[in-house]
Parts: structure tokens; C-alpha cells; sequence
């Protein structure tokens, strides 16, 4: 029971508290580049789930390898590689089984690939040194969390492209002063676990 | 191949001005937000973000009629990946603290945008001389962005402005602008430290740009129009 507690603990602390977006600053291409529609950004948040968490349970073991042969400093070249073909196999793979899920998510997958939030979860999971369960505890927080807050700001997103902002603003500075005001009301949820 | 030939200083300057990465093609938003907590932060991702765009400019430069098309962007990937493992290596051997600061941002210059986009769309169509100095020009163009980011959030933030804590071999020091512990004034505003600070900040900045340009453009069509009322004024005449 202590270790379903610490497990959801620690999805929820890198999902809310220390949030990919507002507060690592993963992603912010797709999250300034895909978040004009909710429908888009829902498909983008999914994709991106689906694949942190397979290139997290796939990328942990390749570490303990690399760990057994001691060439460590090979990392990010396997992680980078392993990440990129797991995105084409992903979209083969959904392409051939659910040609519907595939239409809603086929134009993101490519995208993926140099979303650093991928990246950043699987170095930063062998960079801290973290066992299977904790890296797929944080793989599932940061996406997920990825998912809410894209899909919360596209919603305020659709609400901003009416004529009241100023000229200057319009377009991608007033989104990043929303993701400002965003990120202070996520500073309120830290805390909430020890 | 038939290479155009390219003016250099053009090419060199359209990295800092017109086709600054950051600043106007809005690529690399992730460390512009994450590294630039202060000045010296900064400063060592551009120099580390500047060796790793050269080098894989110049290789890939290099090899850009060996690539096969079909895999160019799997084999660019590895080009960079290489480099960005030297850079870390070396970094952590001779620069530990900027090493811990940076964490993370080191590895993600892989999947930087900025370049595997100058990979693409420059270094694999161009002369080695030319790719050179594009990778310069866009290097110190990207450096140039994160510094300013980085002086304005380090100087409201804290209110100073400190060097020698990430870069050791230099001495301690800090220039004390908004906030003076010896006179005893304190005018930061600590926010800016923060993450929305950072986007705050990147926002405003964009914004004056985008001010600047929408500026531009009018007095260009008020200048367009006075001339054609001029001409239809002679025309008449």
C-alpha cells in the first residue's frame, strides 16, 4: 500500500507541482505552435503521452545496458535514436490497427520527435539516477501534465484571438503572458505534497 | 552542384538581425526560457549552443553529397548528437558548476530546432566557408537573444548583477544596480527569478519587436501613400 501511495505521490508532483511546461520548460514549441484549437491540442497531449511513457519503459533498460558496459557518455546518441524510431514505428503501428486514431494524431507524431519534453524525461530519469517505477511515475506526470496544461491554455488560447488585444500583442506575446499568468496560479499548487 | 555565390557579411549579420533565431523565427523557446535565470547562465549555453551549431554545420557541410537523402535527417541527428555528447563531456570535465546549471539543457541541444533547421535548410545546400560562417552569425545571434532575456531577468530579479559564481576561474563580483546591501535600498522584484517570470519577460520582449516592426510597415505605407498623392498631384498638374 506504501508504494501505490509514493507512486501516485510522485506522478502527481511532477504532473501539477513541477509541471513540464509552466515550471521545466519542456516543450514550449509545440505548446506555442499547436494550441490554437482544443481538438488539436487534445490529439498533440495524447500523442505525447503515448509516447513518453513507451520511450520511458523502453529507454530505462537500454540505460542499465550501457551502465553493464560501462559506456555511459553514449546516452543521448541511443535515447535520441530510440525516441525517433519509436515515433515512425508508433505511427506505422496506429496506421495499421486504428486508421481513426491514426487521422487524429497522425499529423503530431512527427512532431514529437524534437519535442524536448520526450528528451528531457528520459535524460533527466537516468540523469537523477531513478528506478524503473520512479521513471515511469515521472514519464506519466510530465505527460499527462503536459496534456492539461496544453489543452487549459488552448481553451484561453481560442478566447484571445478576438480584436481586444493590442497590436503588438497579438499572436504568440500574449500567449506567453498567459502561460505567465498560468505558471504564477501553478506556483499556488506547490506544497501540496511533501 | 552550381553554388550561388554568398555574400558573407550578409550572411554573417542575417543571424544577429534579420533572421535571429530566436527573436524572429521564435526556434530553440525551450532553453531561451529555462537558461536564462542569469547572465552567466546565458552566456554559457550560447557558447556551448555556438561550438555545437558550428561543428555540425561544418560536417554536415562536409558530407552533404555522401547523405543519402532519404535518411538525412536520422543521419543529421546522430552528427549533432556527437557533438552534443563532446560538449557535455567537456563541460563537465572543466566547467562542473555550469555543468549542474544548465542540467538537463545541455542534452536537449539535440532536439534544439534551431539546428537541425540550419542542418536542413542551410549546411546541407552550401559550401563548408559558407555554413562556417552561417553557424557563426546564427550562434552569436541566438548567444545575443538569451543575454538580453537574461540581463533583464537577472537585474529585476535580484536587482544585481553577479559574475565568477558558474564561471569560477574568474573572481567573485557583482555589479549592485536595483538593490545595495551596504547602503541598505532593495528595489528587486523577485518574480522575475521565477518560471513565469521567464515567459513574462520573453512576452514583453517579443512584443516591443513586434511594436517596432508594426512601425516600421506604417511609416512605409504613410510614405507610399504621400508619394503617390505627390504623383497624382503632378499628374494633374
Amino acid at each position: 500500500m506504501q508504494y501505490v501511495v509514493t507512486f501516485l505521490l510522485a506522478i502527481i508532483s511532477s504532473m501539477l507541482i513541477d509541471n513540464v511546461v509552466l515550471s521545466r520548460f519542456y516543450g514550449i514549441c509545440p505548446f506555442l505552435g499547436v494550441s490554437d484549437k482544443p481538438k488539436s491540442a487534445l490529439g498533440m497531449g495524447l500523442a505525447v503521452i503515448f509516447v513518453i511513457v513507451l520511450s520511458t519503459i523502453i529507454c530505462w533498460p537500454l540505460f542499465e545496458l550501457l551502465k553493464l558496459a560501462e559506456i555511459t557518455f553514449l546516452d543521448t546518441v541511443v535515447y535520441i535514436l530510440v525516441i525517433a524510431s519509436l515515433v515512425q514505428l508508433v505511427g506505422l503501428f496506429i496506421k495499421k490497427y486504428s486508421p481513426s486514431l491514426y487521422k487524429s494524431l497522425g499529423i503530431y507524431l512527427p512532431l514529437i520527435t524534437t519535442n524536448c519534453a520526450v528528451l528531457g524525461v528520459v535524460q533527466g530519469n537516468s540523469d537523477m539516477g531513478l528506478d524503473f517505477m520512479s521513471s515511469l511515475a515521472n514519464g506519466i506526470g510530465t505527460s499527462v501534465g503536459f496534456l492539461i496544461v496544453i489543452f487549459i491554455f488552448s481553451c484561453i488560447r481560442t478566447r484571445l484571438q478576438g480584436p481586444q488585444t493590442p497590436k503588438a500583442f497579438k499572436g504568440i506575446p500574449i500567449a506567453l503572458i498567459t502561460a505567465a499568468i498560468m505558471a504564477l496560479a501553478f506556483i499556488g499548487l506547490s506544497g501540496m505534497v511533501n | 552542384m552550381a553554388e550561388e555565390k554568398i555574400n558573407q557579411k550578409k550572411n554573417f549579420l542575417k543571424g544577429i538581425f534579420a533572421e535571429n533565431p530566436l527573436l524572429v523565427s521564435l526556434l530553440g523557446t525551450c532553453p531561451a526560457l529555462a537558461t536564462t535565470k542569469s547572465v552567466e547562465a546565458a552566456i554559457g549555453m550560447g557558447i556551448l549552443f555556438t561550438i555545437v551549431l558550428l561543428c555540425s554545420n561544418v560536417i554536415i557541410s562536409l558530407l552533404r553529397k555522401l547523405i543519402p537523402d532519404e535518411i538525412r535527417t536520422p543521419a543529421y541527428i546522430v552528427v549533432i548528437a556527437t557533438f552534443v555528447t563532446i560538449v557535455k563531456m567537456i563541460s563537465q570535465a572543466f566547467l562542473p558548476e555550469l555543468y549542474s546549471t544548465l542540467g538537463v539543457f545541455i542534452s536537449l541541444i539535440v532536439v534544439n530546432c534551431i539546428v537541425l533547421g540550419r542542418a536542413e535548410s542551410f549546411a546541407s545546400k552550401n559550401d563548408v566557408k559558407s555554413s562556417f560562417v552561417d553557424a557563426i552569425g546564427m550562434g552569436i545571434g541566438y548567444t545575443l537573444a538569451l543575454l538580453l532575456i537574461a540581463f533583464i531577468r537577472e537585474l529585476f530579479g535580484t536587482g544585481m548583477i553577479t559574475f565568477g559564481k558558474i564561471f569560477t576561474f574568474i573572481p567573485l563580483f557583482r555589479i549592485p544596480i536595483l538593490k545595495n546591501p551596504t547602503i541598505g535600498y532593495d528595489y528587486s522584484i523577485s518574480i522575475f527569478q521565477f518560471p513565469s517570470g521567464a515567459f513574462i519577460v520573453f512576452g514583453l520582449v517579443l512584443a516591443i519587436i513586434a511594436a517596432i516592426n508594426n512601425n516600421k510597415k506604417n511609416n512605409e505605407i504613410a510614405r507610399k501613400k504621400a508619394e503617390a498623392k505627390l504623383k497624382k498631384e503632378k499628374g494633374a498638374n
